[in-house]
């Protein structure tokens, strides 16, 4: 006898949990060659709002974490993913065509890019901020902040998993909380990430994970007021020059889309692009 | 409407007439034990039933509206100053400085000894028993507990009502309740009641707090409702806030049942103010339609209906401003509070 196959739902991940679409909605997850892979939900613009919420209710743990504790929840995020690296190269595989060796050098990549930012979590301000020199009796030191909450476009090409982390990873190292819309084509690898989020340290509502149609979702980020920051890397097929003019009606940090094969590439300025500069002046003591 | 010949009587002797003696706890325990029992899982499911309708676009907006005017601003903390009641007056006579159009709030709800600064702070904006502008109610009678001796309940209440304020939110005794002394919560109410006289005879307007998270079962909650009813109450109210559960929207459909049954049975209307609990649109609209299919649209009126809330404000203006705006909003263009 046949063993039924036990087919997985892919939901969103919201808040730590793994809510369907309020919409109730859920389109279909195709192979490269055309083939039947999974339904994935369908997220609409309420899935995104509340997305928004639980990241806003996420914030003020996720930035008020030291920061070497931060490096620590994002190398065992790489830990994680490394345990479960045979259902990401499969799902890789099904998506996107690939050889195992090529799906298997995506995730190692995207494993080593979690360890590279990781890193960072405790050094980055060290690098960015500094002690200036003020004509006074003054300390006077700069050091970067946490935006707040960044809405993410995930880059929509190939290298669904690692595109993604490229987006996500420097978001968080700051200790910004994130909502993301994944991959339209690809959203499996981002659901699984999920999972290896809600099993691993991060605070539920840190990153949040909206899979469906970017041009759907995109133009109410863009216009949401209690979004922070809008990065559009994954935006290249939008008309993203109105989601950035709507991004301004509300002040966002925005950055552009990217393509290409050195989209997103691991940098410090990524991890920058969503830092506010602190600077604080404090009377020098007397001795 | 009502054939009944309870119509005819006067207030005092309507509910001697209808427990069929003085107001004794045999009379009133046997009147109240009389009443017919609460279907809890009927009751559960009606008013998860109520709070399944759809309400969108036009009706949306005008229910936001209205929720806005039913809303008893409320701060009861222990940290509250004068200052704190200011601003609190401030948001209830402008909520939403970014756009003038938005209604004012029904009342303030404050201690006691804050009814001066809210009179104060209101200024010209003060109701005082007219129709228009923000009232002040003040809770009393050793809220949130009412464990205190009578005589200083009524100083309480008398202390209010002298410093300007235009309703008293009440609490009964439950402990009294809960042992079967009904003949004492009642004579206690009808007492508050006498307090709330004002020196040129006007009375102030009597919510009468059930706190229905101690009262335990939907039976007790309906005949605490009746009885706060017979003695006087002009408003019935869930809770003080300081209980959980606070108002649930089951607890709040019973006492709309009682409402409703003592409107038929002698023309009277009595009104409800769920309080504590509720701080989102969605569930405010949900009391709407409750109110709306139990009572009638009628007490959707700030005469007959509040919600007793102080963090739903904030959600309802974020609900008004998403739907003025067309995109969402945030916490920071709302006030903290």
């Amino acid at each position: 006898m046949n063993r039924l196959v036990i087919s997985k739902t892919y939901k969103l991940y919201i808040g730590g949990k793994f809510p369907r679409s309020e919409s109730g909605r859920v389109y279909e997850v195709l192979s490269h060659t055309g083939d039947f892979l999974a339904n994935a939900a369908k997220g609409s613009r309420k899935d995104a709002r509340d997305a928004v919420v639980a990241a806003r209710s996420a914030l003020g743990g996720w930035a008020g974490a030291t920061a070497y504790n931060r490096g620590q929840v994002l190398y065992r995020i790489a830990e994680l993913l490394e345990g479960r690296r045979n259902q990401f190269v499969d799902e890789i595989m099904n998506c996107e065509g690939v050889n195992a060796a090529v799906a298997s050098a995506q995730v190692d990549e995207a494993i080593d890019r979690w360890v590279w930012y990781a890193g960072w979590a405790d050094k980055y301000v060290q690098v960015a901020g500094n002690a200036n020199p003020v004509s006074g009796p003054f300390f006077n030191t700069s050091v970067p902040e946490p935006t707040g909450v960044v809405a993410i476009i995930a880059p929509q090409g190939t290298e669904s998993l690692l595109g993604l982390v490229s987006a996500i990873a420097p978001a968080l190292v700051a200790g910004n909380t994130v909502v993301v819309v994944a991959n339209e084509h690809a959203p499996l690898s981002a659901i699984s990430l999920g999972e290896v989020l809600a099993t691993s340290d991060v605070p539920g509502g840190v990153v949040n994970i909206v899979t469906g149609s970017p041009a759907e979702i995109a133009p109410w980020l863009a216009t949401h007021a209690d979004v922070n920051a809008l990065d559009l890397v994954g935006a290249g097929n939008l008309d993203w020059v109105e989601l950035q003019i709507s991004a301004a009606d509300t002040l966002k940090r925005v950055l552009p889309p990217e393509a290409g094969a050195d989209a997103a590439l691991p940098a410090l300025n990524r991890i920058l692009a969503f830092t506010e500069l602190k600077t604080v002046w404090h009377t020098k003591a007397i001795l | 409407m009502t054939n009944s010949p309870l119509a005819t009587y006067q207030p005092d002797q309507r509910a001697l007439a209808l427990i069929g003696g003085e107001a004794t706890d045999a009379n009133l325990r046997r009147y109240l034990h009389g009443i017919p029992g609460i279907d809890a899982v009927g009751l559960e499911a009606r008013a998860f039933d109520l709070g399944t309708r759809s309400i969108k676009t036009s009706s949306k907006r005008w229910a936001i509206d209205t929720i806005i005017g039913l809303i008893d601003l409320t701060t009861l903390e222990g940290a509250d100053t004068p200052g704190k009641v200011r601003s609190l007056v401030a948001k209830a006579l402008m909520p939403d400085p970014g756009d003038p159009g938005t209604p004012r709030v029904a009342a303030v709800c404050v201690y006691g000894d804050m009814v001066g600064s809210a009179v104060t702070a209101l200024g010209s904006a003060h109701a005082a028993g007219g129709t228009d502008g923000v009232t002040v109610a003040a809770v009393a009678t050793a809220f949130p507990s009412g464990r205190a001796s009578l005589a200083i309940k009524l100083a309480d209440v008398r202390d209010a009502v002298a410093a300007g304020a235009d309703e008293i939110d009440m609490v009964i005794d439950r402990g009294a309740f809960l042992a079967g002394r009904f003949g004492q919560v009642y004579d206690e109410i009808v007492a508050v009641k006498e307090a709330c006289r004002r020196a040129d005879g006007s009375m102030a307007h009597l919510k009468v707090i059930l706190e229905t998270g101690e009262l335990n079962t939907y039976d007790n909650v309906r005949r605490a409702s009746w009885l706060a009813i017979l003695a006087g109450g002009d408003f019935i109210k869930t809770s003080t806030g300081k209980v959980a559960p606070a108002a649930t929207l089951p607890v709040t459909l019973s006492m709309l049942e009682v409402v409703r049954d003592w409107h038929r049975l002698t023309g009277v209307r009595i009104g409800v103010k769920p309080a504590g609990g509720i701080r989102t649109s969605k569930d405010a609209i949900k009391y709407l339609v409750t109110v709306a299919e139990t009572v009638g649209e009628e007490w959707l009126s700030p005469r007959l209906f509040r919600f007793g809330a102080s963090s739903l404000l904030n959600d309802v203006l974020l609900q008004r401003q998403k739907m003025t705006t067309g995109h969402y909003s945030g916490p920071d263009y709302v006030t903290i509070d």
